[in-house]
C-alpha cells in the first residue's frame, strides 16, 4: 500500500469515527432526564409555561429527536456548532475561548509524562543489572504515583506548594489584574501551569515508565542486540539507535490511545485548579443540559483523539517501515 | 490575583508586622478616634457557581445577584433591622389610604455610560420591564396597580387600585434594580447584550468577564455618592471546587467566603485561622428556610396525620448540630421566626417519636405498604447525609424510604414534574411571605414548570382565601392576625415540613471592613467597603 492511499483510508476512517461519536453522544445525552429550557427558566426565576415553551421552540427542542439529530448534523457539515442560549453566545466562541487552556494543559502534561517516562523507563531497564536499587526505586515510585487518585494528589500539591510553602499560586491560569507583559507574562502563566501539569502528568508518567522499561528489557534481549554487540558497536549507540527505536513502538501506540484518558483526567485537574478549560466548560454544560456546548466539546475532543491517533499511526510507520509494507497488515 | 508581595520565609516579615501594628496603635492613640477608611485596593471574592447572566433584573440566580448588586441599584434596600433604607429613591411617602406611593429620586445620578438617571428609567422598569420578565410581579401589578407616572424628572408616583402592603418589599435593590431605559426599551429584554455587560448606577463598573476564570469590576469614579467607593475594584474568581476555594481563602487570595462557598465541615477550621472573622449578619432579609417537600397526592402522604408524624419523627436539632455543623436553627413554622409574619405562639413539632407513632396509629394507614422515594438533588454532602438520616429516622414508623440521588438538572425536572414523594429544598422568604412562600402553597400555582411552585399539590380553599386576604389588608394588627390564622392552617395541614432556618456565616479576613452593612449582604453594593492594610 502506498503512503497516499494509506493516509486517505485512515482519514476516511477517522471521519466516520467522529460521525459515530457525534451520533452516539447526541442520543446518549438525550437519554438522561433534564430539560435545558426548564433549567434556564428556573435560573431566571420564571415559572411561566409560555416562556418555557418559547425557549424550547427557540432551541429546537420541540422537534422530534431524529429530526433534531439531522438538523444538528447538517449544521456540523457546514462547520456551525450552534448557539448556546444559556450563555447567549455561539458555541464555537465558547470553545475557542477555552481550548488554548486545555491544549496547554494536555500538551505540557503529555510532553512531560512521555519524555520523562521514556527517559526514566530506559534508565530503569539499564539499571536492572548494575544498580537494581535504582530500577526498584523508579518502578515502585511510578507505581505509587499511579495508585494515587489524581484529584487527591492535586489537592495535596496545593496544600503543600501554595498554602504552606507559598511558592506557587493555588488556582487559575493567570494573575488577574496584574497587567504583565513579555517574559513576566509568560513566567506568570508557567507558574500557574506547573501544578496542574504535574498533577495530570503523574498518572501517565507511571504508565510510560513501565511500558518503556518492559519494552526496552525485551528489546535488549533480542538477537540483533547480540549481533550489534558482536559487531563491536558502542553500547550507547546500540541503545539509542537499535533498542530504543524498537522499544518505542508500543509506547507510541499507547500515547495515541491514552489521549482520550488524558482529556478526562484534564477535567478533574481543571476543576481542582480552577483551570478555565474545555473540560469544565463541558461539565458545566452537562449540569445545565446545554446540549449544543456539550456536543461541541465532544466534537472537539473526539477530533483531537482521532487526529492524534492518525499521527501516531504515521509515527509508527516511520519507526517501523514494515508496518503497511506488502504482506503486513 | 495578587500573589503575596514578599516571601513568607523571610524572617523580617513577622517582625515588620509587629512594628507596623505598634505604629498603627500609636497612631490610633495619638489622635483620630475613628479610623479613616483606606482608599484603594482590590477585593477578591468568589463567584460560585459562575452566574448565567450579570443582570439580576432578568436572572434572580443568587450568584448573579452577588455580582450584579455592585453594578445595578434599586429604589431602596433594607438595613439589618429590616427597615427600608433609601438607595436611588431619596425618600418616599405613602398616602394614609395606602393607595399612593410617591418616590423622590436622588439627583445627579448618572448611568455608567454617562446618561442621566431619571424618573423615566423608574417608570420604564416597573411599568414595562418587570411585568414582562417577571410574570408573578406582572400579575400582582395587574391586580393592584392603576398606573405608574413620572410627575417630574426626579419624582415617580405609584397609583394603586387597592392597598398592597408588600409593595415596598417588591421594589428593593436586591430583587428589582432600576433598569436603564435607553439600553433596554424596545429590545428583547432576556437576550439584551447588556445582560452580560451591565450598565448601572452603582459604585462599581463592569470591566471584563472571562468565562470560567473571573469577572472584573472597576471603580465608578463618578459615583453619585461623593467619596465612595473606597475600593479600586472587585474581582470575582470562578473556583468550582470547594476545597480549592478554602485553600485560596486560607492563602488570602480570596478575602471573603459567602456561606456555601466552603463546605459546612470546613467552616470551623477556617473560622479558627488567625485574622479570620465570621459573621451571620447580612442575611436578615433573605431569611432562608430549609424544608421537606411532601407530595400530598401520594398515599399515605395524602393524610395530614402521616405528614405530621414525619415531622415529629425528625430530630431537627440533631440535623442542625450534626449534619449542618450548627449553621441553622430549628424552624418554628412555615414563616421564618425572625420576621414579623411568624406567630410566636404557633404549635411546635418537637422531636417526639412516641407521638409520631401514635399519629400513624390514629391515621389507620399502613405506611409501609408502598415504598416512599426521597429524591435527593445534588446540593452538596450535607444534603445527602440529611437524606440518609431521614431514611433512618422514618424507619421506626414503618416507612420504607428509598433515597434516589440524581444530578441537579434531573432533580429540577423531576420535582417540577411532581415526580417525587419527598424531597428537600429551601427558599428565601425575602420579607413578606406573600411575595415568595405563597407560591409554594397557593392552589393557582399547582404548576409543572418549576420546583419553586406548589409542587406538593396542596389545595386548600381556606388557605387560598387567607392568602388573598393577607394581600388586601394594610400593614397592622389586623394583617398580623390574618397571617397568624394562615400560618396555623399551613402548620396543621403540613404539605411542607419546615426543617431549619438557615444561618449564613460569611468568613472574611479582618482587613476587610464594612462588608456586611445591610440585610442583603448578597447583593450589597459594597460602596463603603475598604481594605485596612494589604492582603495577609
Amino acid at each position: 500500500m502506498n503512503a497516499a492511499l494509506f493516509l486517505g483510508a485512515r482519514l476516511g476512517r477517522a471521519l466516520l469515527m467522529i460521525l459515530g461519536v457525534l451520533v452516539l453522544s447526541f442520543l446518549l445525552i438525550r437519554l438522561a432526564p433534564g430539560d435545558p429550557a426548564l433549567l434556564m427558566a428556573g435560573e431566571a426565576g420564571v415559572d411561566d409555561a409560555g416562556y418555557i415553551d418559547s425557549l424550547r421552540h427557540d432551541m429546537g427542542l420541540d422537534q422530534p429527536l431524529p429530526r433534531q439529530l439531522l438538523i444538528y448534523l447538517g449544521r456540523i457539515a457546514h462547520l456551525d456548532l450552534g448557539y448556546s442560549y444559556r450563555n447567549q453566545t455561539s458555541v464555537w466562541s465558547l470553545i475557542a475561548e477555552r481550548l488554548p487552556a486545555t491544549l496547554a494543559l494536555m500538551g505540557s502534561a503529555f510532553l512531560l509524562s512521555s519524555l520523562a517516562g521514556i527517559a526514566l523507563g530506559v534508565l530503569a531497564a539499564r539499571s536492572r543489572e548494575r544498580r537494581p536499587w535504582l530500577d526498584g526505586l523508579i518502578a515502585q515510585g511510578a507505581l505509587l504515583l499511579y495508585a494515587v487518585p489524581t484529584f487527591w494528589l492535586a489537592m495535596l500539591l496545593i496544600l503543600l506548594f501554595s498554602v504552606h510553602l507559598d511558592w506557587l499560586p493555588a488556582f487559575g491560569l493567570e494573575t488577574v489584574a496584574a497587567d504583565l507583559h513579555g517574559w513576566a507574562w509568560l513566567a506568570d502563566r508557567l507558574r500557574h501551569l506547573l501544578l496542574p501539569c504535574l498533577s495530570l502528568s503523574f498518572l501517565f508518567l507511571a504508565l510510560y515508565i513501565h511500558l518503556t522499561r518492559a519494552a526496552t528489557l525485551e528489546a535488549l534481549g533480542q538477537e540483533y542486540v547480540y549481533t550489534a554487540r558482536a559487531k563491536g558497536l558502542a553500547p550507547r549507540r546500540i541503545l539509542w539507535a537499535h533498542v530504543l527505536r524498537n522499544a518505542l513502538l508500543p509506547v507510541v501506540t499507547f500515547a495515541g490511545l491514552q489521549l482520550g484518558q488524558l482529556a478526562s483526567g484534564a477535567l478533574l485537574v481543571e476543576v481542582v485548579y480552577s483551570w478555565p478549560g474545555i473540560g469544565r466548560l463541558m461539565y458545566d454544560a452537562l449540569a445545565q443540559r446545554d446540549y449544543g456546548v456539550l456536543m461541541g466539546g465532544f466534537l472537539v475532543i473526539s477530533t483531537l483523539v482521532v487526529g492524534f491517533n492518525l499521527l501516531t499511526d504515521l509515527a509508527c510507520r516511520l519507526l517501523d517501515p514494515r508496518i503497511g509494507a506488502p504482506g503486513q497488515s | 490575583m495578587p500573589d503575596r508581595p514578599s516571601s513568607p520565609s523571610s524572617p523580617t516579615r513577622p517582625l515588620r508586622r509587629v512594628l507596623m501594628g505598634l505604629a498603627a496603635s500609636a497612631l490610633i492613640l495619638a489622635g483620630s478616634v475613628q479610623a479613616e477608611p483606606r482608599e484603594g485596593g482590590v477585593l477578591n471574592l468568589v463567584a460560585q457557581p459562575e452566574p448565567p447572566s450579570l443582570m439580576h433584573g432578568v436572572v434572580s440566580h443568587v450568584s448573579t445577584q452577588y455580582v450584579s448588586g455592585k453594578i445595578l441599584q434599586g429604589l431602596l434596600t433594607y438595613d439589618t433591622a429590616l427597615q427600608p433604607k433609601p438607595v436611588l429613591a431619596k425618600s418616599w411617602t405613602i398616602a394614609p389610604d395606602g393607595l399612593t406611593y410617591t418616590f423622590d429620586l436622588q439627583d445627579g445620578v448618572r448611568w455608567h455610560d454617562g446618561q442621566p438617571f431619571t424618573s423615566a428609567d423608574v417608570v420604564f422598569s416597573f411599568q414595562t420591564f418587570y411585568p414582562e420578565v417577571d410574570k408573578r410581579l406582572g400579575g400582582i401589578f395587574t391586580d393592584y396597580v392603576t398606573s405608574i407616572e413620572a410627575t417630574g424628572p426626579l419624582q415617580v408616583v405609584f397609583h394603586l387600585k387597592k392597598p398592597f402592603a408588600p409593595l415596598l418589599s417588591s421594589l428593593g435593590s436586591g430583587l428589582r434594580p432600576v433598569v436603564p431605559r435607553h439600553l433596554y426599551e424596545g429590545t428583547d429584554f432576556r437576550n439584551n447584550p447588556y445582560n452580560l455587560k451591565p450598565v448601572g448606577t452603582g459604585p462599581f463598573v463592569f470591566e471584563e468577564w472571562k468565562r470560567g476564570a473571573y469577572i472584573k469590576l472597576g471603580k465608578n469614579k463618578d459615583y453619585w455618592k461623593k467619596g465612595l467607593p473606597h475600593l479600586d475594584g472587585i474581582v470575582f474568581h470562578v473556583i468550582p471546587d470547594a476545597s480549592s476555594r478554602a485553600a485560596a481563602f486560607e492563602r488570602g487570595d480570596i478575602q471573603a467566603l459567602r456561606s456555601g462557598d466552603a463546605d459546612y465541615s470546613d467552616l470551623k477550621r477556617l473560622t479558627a485561622l488567625p485574622g479570620v472573622q465570621s459573621s451571620e449578619k447580612g442575611w436578615e432579609l433573605y431569611a432562608g428556610l430549609a424544608f421537606l417537600q411532601i407530595n400530598t397526592r401520594k398515599p399515605p402522604l395524602n393524610n395530614p396525620k402521616v405528614r405530621q408524624a414525619i415531622l415529629y419523627a425528625l430530630n431537627r436539632q440533631f440535623i442542625v448540630d450534626n449534619i449542618f455543623f450548627g449553621s441553622g436553627k430549628v424552624a418554628q413554622g412555615p414563616f421564618v421566626s425572625t420576621t414579623p409574619y411568624h406567630d410566636p405562639n404557633l404549635a411546635q413539632y418537637a422531636y417526639d417519636l412516641k407521638k409520631a407513632k401514635a399519629l400513624i396509629a390514629e391515621s389507620g394507614v399502613d405506611v409501609g405498604a408502598v415504598r416512599i422515594r426521597l429524591l435527593n438533588g445534588e446540593k452538596g454532602g450535607a444534603w445527602e447525609r440529611l437524606a440518609e438520616y431521614t431514611k433512618q429516622a422514618l424507619q421506626p414508623l414503618g416507612f420504607k424510604v428509598q433515597v434516589v440521588t440524581s444530578d441537579a438538572a434531573t432533580w429540577f425536572q423531576r420535582v417540577s414534574d411532581w415526580d417525587f414523594d419527598l424531597t428537600y429544598n429551601f427558599i428565601f422568604q425575602i420579607g413578606d411571605p406573600y411575595l415568595t412562600t405563597a407560591y409554594l402553597y397557593r392552589s393557582d400555582y399547582i404548576l409543572k414548570t418549576s420546583p419553586f411552585a406548589n409542587v406538593s399539590g396542596y389545595n386548600s380553599p381556606q388557605a387560598d382565601a387567607l392568602w388573598s386576604q393577607v394581600a388586601d389588608t394594610p400593614e397592622g394588627e389586623q394583617r398580623r392576625q390574618v397571617y397568624s390564622r394562615l400560618e396555623n392552617q399551613l402548620n396543621n395541614d403540613l404539605p411542607i415540613a419546615p426543617i431549619f432556618e438557615m444561618r449564613y456565616p460569611t468568613l472574611f479576613h479582618s482587613q476587610v471592613k464594612n462588608l456586611l452593612q445591610t440585610a442583603t449582604s448578597l447583593n450589597e453594593d459594597d460602596e463603603s467597603v475598604y481594605l485596612d492594610g494589604p492582603a495577609p
